[in-house]
C-alpha cells in the first residue's frame, strides 16, 4: 500500500493503494469515475481509454503508480459544464453508437487523434482507431463522427481566429 | 446451489425462445405500486388465465400460488404531465428505448421528452419473456401504441366532461386536448389532477396508420444519447451501493471438473469473505484487486475428465446426434413430395457438406451483477436479456419465492443473444448472502469467453436436384446441432426433406443473434450458387426463377440494382449474393471481395444490403442495425472460431480471438424498402443472414474456390 497523488480531470486526488493496481480499477472503484470501461484487461479493446498528458492510453494496463503527477483526463472531464466537447457532439450527431459501451473509449481516442492530427484522412482515422473495438459494429458512423468533429473544430478555430483578428 | 453453478447446462439453442409462454404469476403487491404512482391516468391490462404457463428453462411451477390476480400497469400520466411507460423489454443497444418512446409519443400525442421508459425491472414492469427473437418491434411497439391510444382516449373523455362538449370534436396534440371550434385547450397535466383513474386496455384500437405517422417513421436520435457520450450512463457493471464488496469466483481448470479439496485459509487471512459451497468457491473483498489476490491465494485440487476438441468437432457432431430422438413430429422435420425419386431423375444432382464453428458473442460489457439481500428479499442489478427468467433462476437457486426477488436491468453493454442466463446474478447473490453486504461481480473477459455459452457449431448436409432449365426439383437438408431457425427453404421446390438433428453438444451453447438462420442460410444460399453454376445460369436469374415470394424478390432486385449486378470485374475481384427471410424481415446482401492469390488475403470491399421489414419505425436506427449486423457478421463469416480441447477454451482472450475492427469494415450501402402497408417487424437479426453466403459466393466468383466452412478464411485463402 502506498499513498498516490493523482490529477484527474483537473482535480487532485489522494488514494491509498498498491502502485501496481491498474489505473482503471482506481478510477472506477475508488474515484467512482465509471465512464471508463473494462472490456478485456489486456489493452486490446480500448474501452478503458483515457488521456494521460493528452495522449490516449489504455487504463486497464496502466499501473496507477506510473501516472502520479500526470494530467489524467477521463470521459467525465471532457465537457465544460453542460457544453459538450465537439467530439461528443459529433458522436450524437452521427448516431455513432448502439449499446454505447465502447463510446467513452472511442471518444477519448478520437480526442487524442484530433489533438495530434486536426484534419485526419479516413485512412489515418482507421489506422489510429483500430485498437478500439465496437462489437455492435458502428465503425463507419464513428469514422463519420470523427470527420464531423474535425470539421467543427476547424470551423470553430477559424471563427475564433477571425474574432481575434477583428479586435 | 452448488449444482446450479457447476452443472453444464445444455441450453437448447433456440426452442425455448420459440415456444416459451408466460410463466406463472405471483401476487406481487401492486397496491403499493399504485400508491407509488400517485394520481393520474393509468392504463392497465388484466392477464388472461391462459397465459399462465411454465416458461421452459425457468423455475418449476408451484401450483396453487400462481393465479393471475394482478393487473399490469403499462402507462401512467402523472399530475405533472410526465408520462411513465413500463415494459419488461431490455435495452442493450437496439435503441428500443427510443423506438418505443416514438410509439407512445405518436399515439398519445405528447412530446417525446415527456416520456420516461421504465424497462426490465421485475417489480415495476409487466412480465416479459425476454428481449430476443426480434420481437420488440412487432409485439411491444404495437402493444405500447395501443396502450398510448387508450390513454389518449381517456384524456379526451376527461376533456369532453370538463369542457362540456362532445368528445368527437376534440383533438389531442402536443400534450393537450383542444376544441378547435372554441380554441379552448386543456393540458394533460390539468386533466389528470385528482384521483387515480384507471383505464383497461381494449382488445382492438383504431391505431394511426403508417401513412399518417408523424413521430414513428422518423429518425429520432437515441433519447438518452447524452448520457452515453458523457460517460454518465451506469451500466450493470457500473452499479454501486454503500458498503459494497467486490466478488470473484474460483473457476475450475476445465468444464465439468469436480472439486476434490480446497484450502481457503490464506484468503480468509487476507480479510476476504470466503464461500465454499459444493463446487462453488468464491470470495468478496474490498476491491477487485484484493478479491483477485484472495482467489489466487486459494489452493484447490480438481478432477478433470478427458473431453473432445475442436479439431474433431464436425465428426463429433455427426456421430453424437441424440440417440432415440427422432425429430419427426416436433417441428424439426419437414417432408413434401418424394425427394429420393426426384433426386434420381434430376439432370444435376449436387451433394455438399457445410460446417459452422462455435463462436463467442463477446459483448463488450461482460456479464455483471450487483446483489443485495434485505433479510430474505433479494435485489439484483444485472445485464440480462431475460430479467424475469433470471428472477426465476435466482428464486430456484436460493429456494425462495419469486416475489422475494427483484431483478433490475440497467441498459447493458450489448448481448447479441448471449445474456439470457443468470449465472453472474446467482454468483453475486451467493457471495452477498455470505458476506452480509452487497456484492458486485463483473466477469473478466476470460470468464466471459469460457463460462458463458456459445453460438452452436453445426454440420449441414445438402443434396439437391435441378433440371437443365434451372428448375430445382429436389432438396434434402440435414442440420446437425446448429439449430432449426431458418431451416426451411423459401424457394419453390416440390420435393423436400428438411431435418434438424439434435446433438449432445460438447460445449455449452445457446442463442446467438439470428440463431441458426446464419448457418442455414449459409448452406442454402451457397448451394443455390453451386446449382446456378451447374446449370450455367446467372445466380440472380437462377434464384428469381425458383422464387415466388414477392417481398423476397423485391429485396434481391433492389440490392442487385444498387450493387450493379452484372458489371464486369477485374482479376481477383469477385461478386456474390445471399439472402432470405427470417424473423418477419427480408434481406438480400451482395458482396464484393478482392482476393490476393499470392498472399491469400481476402478483403471484403463492399457490401450492399436491401432490407424490408414492413413499415419502418426509425430509418436511421434501422440503417444502424443493418450496418452493425454486417460488421458483426464479418467476424463469423471470415475469421471467428472458438478453439477448445479437453474442456478448456484455447483462445479465450481478446488478444487471441479476433473480432472485426475498423480496418475490416467494407463500404456498406443500405437500401431500405418501406412497406407502409405492412406491420413493422424487427431488424436486429435478419440483416445478418445474407452476408456469409454472399462473401463465400464472391470468393468463388473471384478465384473459383468453393469454401463451405464458417469461418471462411481464418488464415487467409489457401488456393494451392
Amino acid at each position: 500500500m502506498s499513498t498516490i497523488r493523482l490529477a484527474v480531470n483537473g482535480k487532485p486526488y489522494t488514494v491509498d493503494t498498491d502502485p501496481q493496481t491498474s489505473l482503471l480499477s482506481v478510477l472506477r472503484e475508488q474515484l467512482d469515475l465509471t465512464g471508463s470501461k473494462y472490456g478485456c484487461g489486456e489493452g486490446q479493446c480500448g474501452a478503458c481509454t483515457v488521456l494521460i498528458d493528452g495522449k490516449a492510453q489504455r487504463s486497464c494496463v496502466t499501473r496507477v503508480g506510473a501516472v502520479s503527477g500526470k494530467q489524467i483526463t477521463t470521459i467525465e472531464g471532457l465537457a465544460s459544464g453542460e457544453q459538450l466537447h465537439p467530439v461528443q457532439e459529433a458522436f450524437l450527431e452521427a448516431g455513432a453508437m448502439q449499446c454505447g459501451y465502447c463510446t467513452s473509449g472511442m471518444i477519448m481516442s478520437a480526442v487524442a487523434l484530433l489533438k495530434r492530427n486536426p484534419a485526419p484522412k479516413e485512412s489515418e482515422i482507421i489506422a489510429f482507431m483500430d485498437g478500439n473495438i465496437c462489437r455492435c459494429g458502428t465503425y463507419p458512423r464513428i469514422v463519420s463522427a470523427i470527420q464531423k468533429a474535425a470539421k467543427a473544430t476547424k470551423v470553430a478555430a477559424a471563427a475564433a481566429a477571425a474574432k481575434g483578428a477583428g479586435r | 446451489m452448488n449444482e446450479k453453478i457447476s452443472a453444464r447446462v445444455a441450453l437448447e439453442p433456440e426452442r425455448y425462445e420459440l415456444t416459451a409462454a408466460a410463466p406463472y404469476r405471483f401476487d406481487l403487491d401492486r397496491r403499493e405500486f399504485f400508491k407509488f404512482l400517485g394520481a393520474g391516468v393509468l392504463v392497465v391490462s388484466a392477464l388472461k388465465p391462459a397465459m399462465v404457463a411454465q416458461e421452459s428453462g425457468g423455475a418449476r411451477q408451484r401450483r396453487g400460488e400462481s393465479l393471475p390476480k394482478e393487473i399490469d400497469a403499462w402507462l401512467h400520466i402523472g399530475e405533472n404531465g410526465k408520462v411513465t411507460v413500463y415494459t419488461g423489454k431490455a435495452e442493450m443497444g437496439q435503441n428500443i428505448r427510443t423506438s418505443l418512446s416514438q410509439a407512445v409519443a405518436e399515439e398519445l400525442h405528447v412530446p417525446i421528452e415527456k416520456i420516461e421508459m421504465v424497462m426490465g425491472d421485475t417489480q415495476l414492469t409487466p412480465f416479459d419473456m425476454g428481449t430476443f427473437g426480434s420481437r420488440t418491434t412487432p409485439t411491444m411497439n404495437l402493444q405500447l401504441r395501443k396502450v398510448a391510444a387508450a390513454a389518449c382516449d381517456v384524456l379526451i373523455g376527461l376533456a369532453a366532461a370538463q369542457l362540456k362538449v362532445d368528445r368527437q370534436r376534440l383533438v389531442a396534440s402536443d400534450g393537450k386536448v383542444t376544441d378547435p371550434q372554441t380554441k379552448r385547450s386543456l393540458e394533460y397535466a390539468e386533466l389528470t389532477k385528482g384521483t387515480l383513474l384507471t383505464a383497461s386496455l381494449p382488445a382492438e384500437d383504431p391505431l394511426i396508420p403508417a401513412t399518417k405517422w408523424k413521430v414513428v417513421g422518423q429518425s429520432t436520435p437515441k433519447v438518452d444519447g447524452r448520457e452515453f457520450v458523457t460517460g454518465r450512463h451506469r451500466y450493470p457493471s457500473d452499479q454501486k451501493l454503500p458498503d459494497m464488496l467486490y466478488g470473484k469466483v474460483l473457476r475450475p481448470p476445465s468444464f465439468g471438473a469436480t472439486l476434490l479439496s480446497v484450502d481457503t485459509q490464506k484468503a480468509e487471512q487476507m480479510g476476504a469473505a470466503v464461500v465454499h459451497d459444493g463446487n462453488f468457491v468464491g470470495v468478496a473483498a474490498a476491491s477487485t484487486e484484493s478479491a483477485t489476490a484472495a482467489i489466487a491465494a486459494i489452493h484447490a485440487e480438481w478432477k478433470s475428465e478427458a473431453q473432445s476438441s475442436s479439431k474433431e468437432l464436425f465428426e463429433y457432431l455427426r456421430k453424437n446426434a441424440v440417440a432415440g430422438k427422432d425429430p419427426s413430429g416436433d417441428g424439426d422435420r419437414f417432408d413434401v413430395g418424394n425427394v429420393d425419386q426426384a433426386l434420381g431423375s434430376a439432370d444435376h444432382r449436387l451433394q455438399q457438406t457445410y460446417t459452422v464453428s462455435y463462436i463467442a458473442h463477446t459483448p463488450l460489457e461482460p456479464r455483471a451483477a450487483l446483489a443485495k439481500w434485505d433479510g430474505d428479499n433479494l435485489a439484483v442489478w444485472t445485464g440480462t436479456q431475460r430479467p424475469f427468467g433470471v428472477r426465476g433462476q435466482l428464486a430456484e437457486a436460493f429456494r425462495i419465492p419469486e416475489d422475494r426477488v427483484r431483478v433490475l436491468m440497467p441498459d447493458t453493454g450489448s448481448g447479441y443473444g448471449g445474456k439470457h442466463t443468470g449465472e453472474t446474478a446467482i454468483e453475486a447473490a451467493r457471495l452477498a448472502r455470505a458476506a452480509k453486504r452487497p456484492v458486485k461481480l463483473v466477469w473478466t473477459r476470460e470468464e466471459e469467453f469460457t463460462w458463458a455459452y456459445f453460438r452452436p457449431a453445426g454440420v449441414i448436409d445438402v443434396t439437391s436436384g435441378v433440371r437443365n432449365d434451372g428448375t430445382i426439383t429436389a432438396w434434402e437438408f440435414h442440420n446437425y446441432n446448429s439449430g432449426s431457425a431458418g431451416i426451411r427453404t423459401y424457394y419453390e421446390i416440390p420435393n423436400q426433406r428438411v431435418v434438424f438433428h439434435e446433438v449432445d453438444s460438447p460445449l455449452r451453447q445457446g442463442s446467438y443473434r439470428a440463431l441458426a438462420a446464419t448457418a442455414n442460410h449459409f448452406a442454402r444460399e451457397s448451394q443455390m450458387d453451386e446449382m446456378a453454376h451447374a446449370v450455367k445460369m446467372d445466380p440472380l436469374e437462377f434464384r428469381l426463377k425458383n422464387l415466388k415470394d414477392e417481398r423476397l424478390r423485391a429485396v434481391f432486385q433492389a440490392a442487385a440494382k444498387q450493387f450493379g449486378w452484372g458489371k464486369s470485374k477485374t482479376a481477383g475481384q469477385g461478386f456474390g449474393m445471399g439472402g432470405g427471410y427470417e424473423k418477419l424481415g427480408n434481406i438480400a446482401t451482395f458482396a464484393e471481395v478482392n482476393v490476393d492469390r499470392k498472399s491469400g488475403d481476402v478483403k471484403v470491399v463492399r457490401v450492399v444490403s436491401a432490407f424490408e421489414c414492413g413499415a419502418i419505425v426509425n430509418p436511421d436506427n434501422l440503417r444502424n442495425q443493418i450496418e452493425g449486423s454486417n460488421v458483426q457478421g464479418l467476424g463469423g463469416a471470415l475469421f471467428e472460431a472458438i478453439e477448445f480441447e479437453n474442456g478448456k477454451i484455447l483462445n479465450g482472450r481478446m488478444s487471441q480471438y479476433r473480432v472485426p475492427r475498423f480496418s475490416d469494415v467494407p463500404v456498406l450501402e443500405t437500401v431500405l424498402l418501406d412497406r407502409k402497408d405492412l406491420p413493422s417487424a424487427g431488424a436486429g437479426e435478419c440483416p445478418m443472414i445474407g452476408l456469409a453466403p454472399a462473401i463465400a459466393n464472391a470468393i468463388f466468383d473471384a478465384v473459383g474456390v468453393r469454401l463451405r466452412s464458417l469461418p471462411l478464411v481464418p488464415d487467409g485463402l489457401k488456393t494451392s
